[in-house]
């Protein structure tokens, strides 16, 4: 877009414009293409599917039953509220967690050390999640490597069951979050010239208020995306909640597997993923406008 | 000259390449785990130079793979019994057996017969039996030798040591041993309405017995051996496998009767060998190629004459599960008719919501 508007002021127009959109076509066009055949064409179908109701074998009818359920149904809700919460909350508890470890390596660490840092951020995501999820598991069990250390140490006389709670669950979504938090923050809080806090400390501020009038406006862009990745990927998330989260916990993406896979229930299921799509949007459009950021500032 | 060397050379090159595409049979079998044990695949391909390609499934999910190809991807699949015929009827997803192609005589009689009467569409046979067993209950007969039917996993005797799944056959087996027949309102939906949402009361005042709803054999089995759980509802083969490391842990069949279930052969509508299939079907069925299959799966066969060959250890177990009073209790699964699954998974979902305190 930007390109084109430069073209447009410049003093070729006649000439540039058509080649630049035929080269900039094909470039994009395996994106167009990834986009149509992989993300809008089965959003389509999704749509379609989710939009009719069965009425008995190979019998359809147009209805908006399975939206209306939804909303009638106070499970479905209930499952959307409490993972839409949990996730915002998890959201929040990576950004305090992330925010003093991205400002240490942006800021505090220089050269080989601030390298080595950010590779440690890294190196626990060279493993798949479920095998990170399977090491808590290992860790918080009953007969596991924590219940085990304090027996040791004499603080509890029985085993102590972590795991199946929902302290446990957040850990776990927290843990698995952290990298796609630290990444934005290091890369924004990069850009902030040393020389502003500096100044900054002159001019007789102190660290709370340089941290709330330099640091944290710098960074916004930064914390906006980090968190917007953060909540879509934990909203999004099926195998920390289902492993760690134990007999209480449903989230709402397990209630979409459980309505395509173990109830053929496809209609629903596809109902229930395009209001996860828009009630998800909806939450992240409201967090955008509450925190005065823009979708373009994010990504920059 | 040139010329016709490069032809001959072209021809043989060819010659080859046909001779390798006509060795490279296959059969895209989607099972159970266990169920086409390495050994078995082997003999096969000596035998009739068939490959064999094995995924591993359950049966949601091999109707739900079935389903997004419309019958596609795999020759020969092994659904439950009672899933084929409603299946068939949503999504046609399966091809009618031509049973003249299959060995009627390996098979147990009775097995056979009550396999094809269970999945008969419209006159037409889909299946045929493979390999069958139960699910009652895992017990550590030492700590929990008060469990006697599923209602007794939510006594406080076993507080907090109890697990078994969210799925279907749960609520079945709870509904059995609280008195009611949910089988018996198969057809009648507000009967079965009824009956599911009593079940449902029963699932929920018992949560905060329950330490965990296991999902894969594989994490029950570590919870039993940790001695973190000691009363489940599970297979038996789950049992018998924990009874070879253990041996206070065993099956132990219910007193409202074990659920049986009979796992099939079916062709998916789109299969592309046949006749592979069928010959798959004949040499799994021969005694000893399914004496096999059970050392490998823990699992019995509807072969007939495989338990001269089955191991003496595994017929122990089974004899000391299942005393013949017993083995005459079997539930087995009718076939589900549609819409009740839906009832069921409203149910699950609300148990699994509920909160245990």
């Amino acid at each position: 877009m930007s390109s084109a508007e430069i073209a447009v002021s410049g003093t070729e127009q006649r000439s540039v414009i058509p080649t630049l959109k035929l080269g900039t076509f094909l470039l994009m066009l395996p994106l167009l293409l990834w986009l149509l055949l992989l993300i809008i064409l089965p959003h389509v179908d999704l749509l379609i599917v989710s939009l009719r109701e069965v009425l008995g074998y190979r019998e359809y009818a147009f209805s908006l039953q399975n939206y209306a359920e939804f909303f009638t149904e106070p499970l479905y809700w209930n499952t959307f509220v409490r993972t839409a919460v949990m996730s915002i909350l998890a959201t929040i508890i990576t950004l305090i967690v992330g925010f003093p470890v991205s400002y240490y390596i942006a800021k505090v660490m220089k050269g080989r050390k601030r390298n080595l840092l950010f590779i440690m951020c890294l190196i626990p995501f060279w493993v798949s999640e479920l095998v990170r999820t399977f090491g808590w598991m290992i860790l918080l069990r009953e007969s596991g490597v924590l219940s085990s250390f304090i027996q040791w140490i004499g603080l509890v006389d029985g085993p102590v069951e972590f795991l199946y709670t929902d302290a446990t669950l957040m850990v776990g979504l927290v843990y698995t979050s952290m990298l796609f938090m630290v990444v934005p923050l290091v890369s924004v809080l990069d850009t902030l010239d040393d020389s502003l806090i500096e100044a900054a400390y002159d001019l007789g501020g102190n660290t709370v208020s340089i941290l709330r009038e330099i640091v944290i406006p710098h960074a916004m862009p930064g914390i906006a995306s980090g968190c917007i990745v953060v909540f879509m990927l934990t909203l999004g998330n099926y195998l920390t909640p289902t492993l760690l989260g134990g007999k209480d916990s449903l989230w709402f993406t397990e209630q979409i597997y459980n309505q395509f896979i173990t109830r053929f229930n496809w209609e629903s299921g596809s109902a229930f993923g395009f209001l996860l799509l828009f009630l998800s949007s909806a939450i992240v459009f409201v967090g955008l406008k509450l925190s005065r950021q823009t979708l373009a500032d994010t990504v920059k | 000259m040139t010329t016709t060397k490069a032809i001959l050379g072209l021809t043989a090159i060819a010659g080859v390449a046909f001779a390798g595409q006509a060795q490279a049979e296959e059969l895209r079998l989607l099972t159970w785990g266990g169920y086409a044990p390495e050994s078995v695949i082997e003999q096969f391909k000596a035998e009739t130079g068939i490959d064999v390609k094995v995924t591993k499934s359950n049966n949601e999910d091999m109707i739900s793979k079935l389903r997004a190809t419309g019958g596609g991807g795999f020759d020969l699949a092994q659904p439950s019994q009672d899933r084929i015929s409603a299946a068939q009827a949503e999504h046609r997803i399966y091809k009618a057996m031509d049973l003249s192609q299959i060995d009627g005589n390996q098979f147990i009689g009775s097995m056979l017969e009550a396999t094809k009467g269970n999945t008969t569409y419209k006159g037409d046979v889909y299946g045929v039996p493979h390999v069958w067993g139960t699910s009652g209950l895992v017990l550590n007969t030492a700590t929990a030798s008060s469990v006697k039917d599923y209602t007794d996993l939510c006594n406080d005797a076993v507080a907090g040591k109890v697990s078994y799944r969210l799925k279907r056959p749960t609520l079945i087996g709870f509904a059995f041993s609280m008195g009611l027949d949910p089988f018996a309102a198969y057809d009648d939906k507000a009967k079965y309405q009824e009956i599911m949402g009593k079940v449902e009361e029963k699932l929920i005042s018992c949560k905060p017995n329950v330490k965990t709803y296991w999902e894969g054999g594989d994490s029950l089995l570590n919870l039993v051996r940790s001695g973190e759980v000691v009363a489940a509802m599970a297979w038996d083969t789950g049992g018998w496998k924990l009874n070879n490391d253990n041996a206070d842990v065993t099956f132990v069949a219910p007193k409202s009767g074990a659920l049986g279930w009979i796992d099939t052969f079916v062709l998916p509508k789109k299969t592309k060998n046949e006749a592979g299939a069928y010959k798959w079907i004949n040499f799994v069925m021969r005694p000893e190629i399914a004496a096999q299959i059970t050392a490998a799966a823990g699992n019995f066969t509807a072969s007939k004459g495989a338990d001269q060959f089955a191991e003496d250890k595994l017929k122990a177990q089974f004899q000391a599960s299942f005393p013949q009073a017993d083995l005459d209790n079997i539930k087995w699964y009718p076939t589900v008719p549609p819409g009740l699954e839906t009832i069921e998974g409203k149910v699950l979902d609300r148990v699994k919501a509920a909160s245990s305190n």
